[in-house]
């Protein structure tokens, strides 16, 4: 989690206007802020979450990603950030493009279901895959729309949306993904983290 | 109503230019405060009551006997906690305890006012507020909050002060009354000026008192501030202290008798015509209008911080109608929060004891206070 975190904090310029979308507890927000001069929000669809991040004295609006961005006026934020929830909404799409409208640019991270083990999982046992970062059952998991880095990297270029840079982070490790290298860092990466813009 | 009371007041010797055209001055307006002002003078919290409060917050409340209406949430260790902030809650202008109102003495003709007051509205209200913070020689205050029409004044003070609070905690309350909540306050005054003793409102003048439409307007109003479930769950079809139906008008069921009893000791504390006069200004009340159609207008220049909360078994202020506050208040990009607290205790939750809001709100003023001495 905290490689996590302190790659998304070096991708964020300072003194910039940041909105954390499904913001949990703020346990991200309150990494960025004690690390980063910068004037951070949340919104967050768990009541029990809002009420946590009150606490921590973040400004969070409770409300659902899905609906509930269209109350930002364009390009109100520099930095939107979606941080490992893009596969649990209903549409992912949607949700990006709103990500992309709200601020100028976004970093979205997303679990990697190329994952070697993911990948092996399904290929020795035949059963839906159970890890440390994807924990649920087929059955309960509030993922709906599990996708690979491949996926998200041709996802975007369909899109037209600029991939201004991407990370593969495997255990501690993190590394650039490339045209290049991007079948072996699909097999390898635990966590793709990508900084776009429209 | 309760003139001869002992009551703290400020006679305001500015004059008040009101909504109606009318102006007013040396008027009082009496007031109530818990806890102490630093030296700072950076700890002082304005809070706002609704309808039908008054400005004993805490404590016991010296015209009722009975603890404050907002003791949960105000006083030594509570969320809004007299050890560490100084409080101050003003009886609002119109009102009946103390200030300002129908009910007092017109010096000129010598009569009680009655309905020859003039109409007041929440920027009024605030207005003659707003020299509580010269009175007590606050600069800025720390807090403005305020739950149903003390929201409504908490939206009115920002927008008419924008500088003048660090944080803002509208509670259960809308930045325009809708036609349903102008239908029950009318339903409201309809009652009080179809008693025979309302008498044009003159009826202090004439020694009579109009407590059969006072109390039916209390009735109509209560049954609005809880929930169909919150009702069910404490009366559902309870008989009163009977085993079986009566086949009278007697009131059979317990909801009956309680609704009885609330209108009943109602009309000891409040005054007729005040009721009609505030319930007057809440259907006024309409900052979407005020900045011509665009809420976020009346935001334009604030530099506060805000935390917004709904209920969600509140029918009467709907958490739709708070979130249009908070929508405004994004599109300005002011620093605004929103929370809905579950309750199934309705309109009436920001009253009542109900820990998830108590406790939020007092994480959002500690920790706002505690950037605030940053």
């Amino acid at each position: 989690m905290k490689t996590e975190f302190k790659l998304i904090a070096d991708l964020i310029e300072t003194n910039t206007r940041v909105l954390d979308v499904g913001c949990g507890d703020g346990t991200l927000m309150e990494f960025l802020k004690n690390n980063k001069e910068i004037d951070i929000r949340g919104i967050e669809i768990s009541k029990s979450n809002v009420q946590q991040c009150i606490g921590k004295g973040l400004t969070v609006i409770e409300g659902d990603a899905e609906q509930d961005l269209s109350q930002f006026p364009d390009r109100s934020f520099d930095f939107v950030i979606l941080s490992q929830t893009l596969q649990a909404f209903l549409n992912p799409e949607k949700v990006i493009s709103e990500l992309l409208r709200v601020g100028k640019k976004a970093i979205v991270t997303i679990p990697n279901f190329g994952y070697w083990k993911v990948r092996l999982h399904l290929l020795m046992k035949g059963t839906m895959p159970v890890t440390r970062t994807l924990p649920d059952e087929w059955y309960n998991t509030p993922n709906l729309h599990m996708c690979t880095i491949k996926d998200f990297f041709s996802f975007c270029e369909n899109r037209k949306i600029n991939l201004y840079k991407s990370i593969a982070l495997q255990n501690l490790k993190s590394s650039k993904i490339t045209n290049t290298n991007l079948d072996l860092k699909n097999l390898t990466a635990v966590l793709g983290i990508f900084l776009i813009e429209r | 109503m309760n003139n001869n009371m002992n009551l703290k007041k400020l006679i305001i010797d500015k004059t008040l230019k009101l909504d109606c055209g009318q102006t007013i001055n040396n008027f009082p307006l009496a007031y109530e405060t818990y806890g102490s002002l630093n030296e700072k003078k950076d700890n002082a919290i304005l809070i706002f009551h609704a309808l039908t409060g008054d400005q004993f917050v805490s404590g016991i409340n010296p015209i009722t006997q009975k603890n404050g209406w907002w003791s949960y949430a105000v006083g030594s260790g509570k969320a809004i906690n007299t050890d560490k902030y100084f409080v101050i809650c003003a009886n609002v202008i119109g009102g009946c305890m103390g200030s300002f109102g129908p009910s007092n003495t017109n010096s000129e003709t010598n009569k009680v006012y009655g309905t020859s007051f003039p109409v007041i509205t929440i920027n009024d209200m605030v207005n003659a507020q707003y020299n509580l913070l010269d009175f007590f020689k606050i600069k800025k205050l720390f807090a403005v909050l305020g739950g149903s029409m003390g929201g409504m004044q908490v939206l009115q003070f920002v927008s008419n002060f924008p500088d003048k609070t660090k944080i803002a905690i509208p509670i259960a309350c809308t930045s325009s009354h809708s036609a349903q909540n102008i239908a029950f306050n009318e339903l409201g005054r309809q009652s009080i000026m179809a008693d025979a003793n309302w008498l044009d409102g003159d009826y202090s003048n004439q020694s009579k008192n109009p407590d059969k439409g006072l109390s039916v307007a209390r009735m109509a109003a209560h049954i609005t501030y809880l929930s169909k479930n919150g009702l069910q769950e404490k009366f559902g079809r309870k008989l009163q202290e009977r085993d079986n139906l009566k086949f009278s008008f007697d009131a059979d069921f317990q909801i009956e008798s309680y609704l009885r009893y609330q209108g009943s000791v109602f009309v000891d504390r409040f005054d007729a015509n005040s009721y009609l006069y505030i319930t007057r200004a809440m259907d006024y009340f309409d900052l979407v209008k005020e900045h011509d159609g665009n809420l976020s207008k009346a935001f334009e220049k604030t530099k506060t911080k805000f935390l917004v909360i709904s209920f969600t078994s509140d029918w009467l202020y709907p958490t739709s109608e708070n979130k249009e506050i908070v929508i405004a208040l994004n599109a300005m990009g002011a620093d605004v929060g929103f929370v809905e607290i579950e309750s199934d205790k309705g309109h009436d939750s920001f009253l009542l004891n109900i820990p998830t809001f108590l406790d939020t709100l007092k994480d959002f003023i500690n920790t706002s206070y505690l950037k605030n001495t940053q």
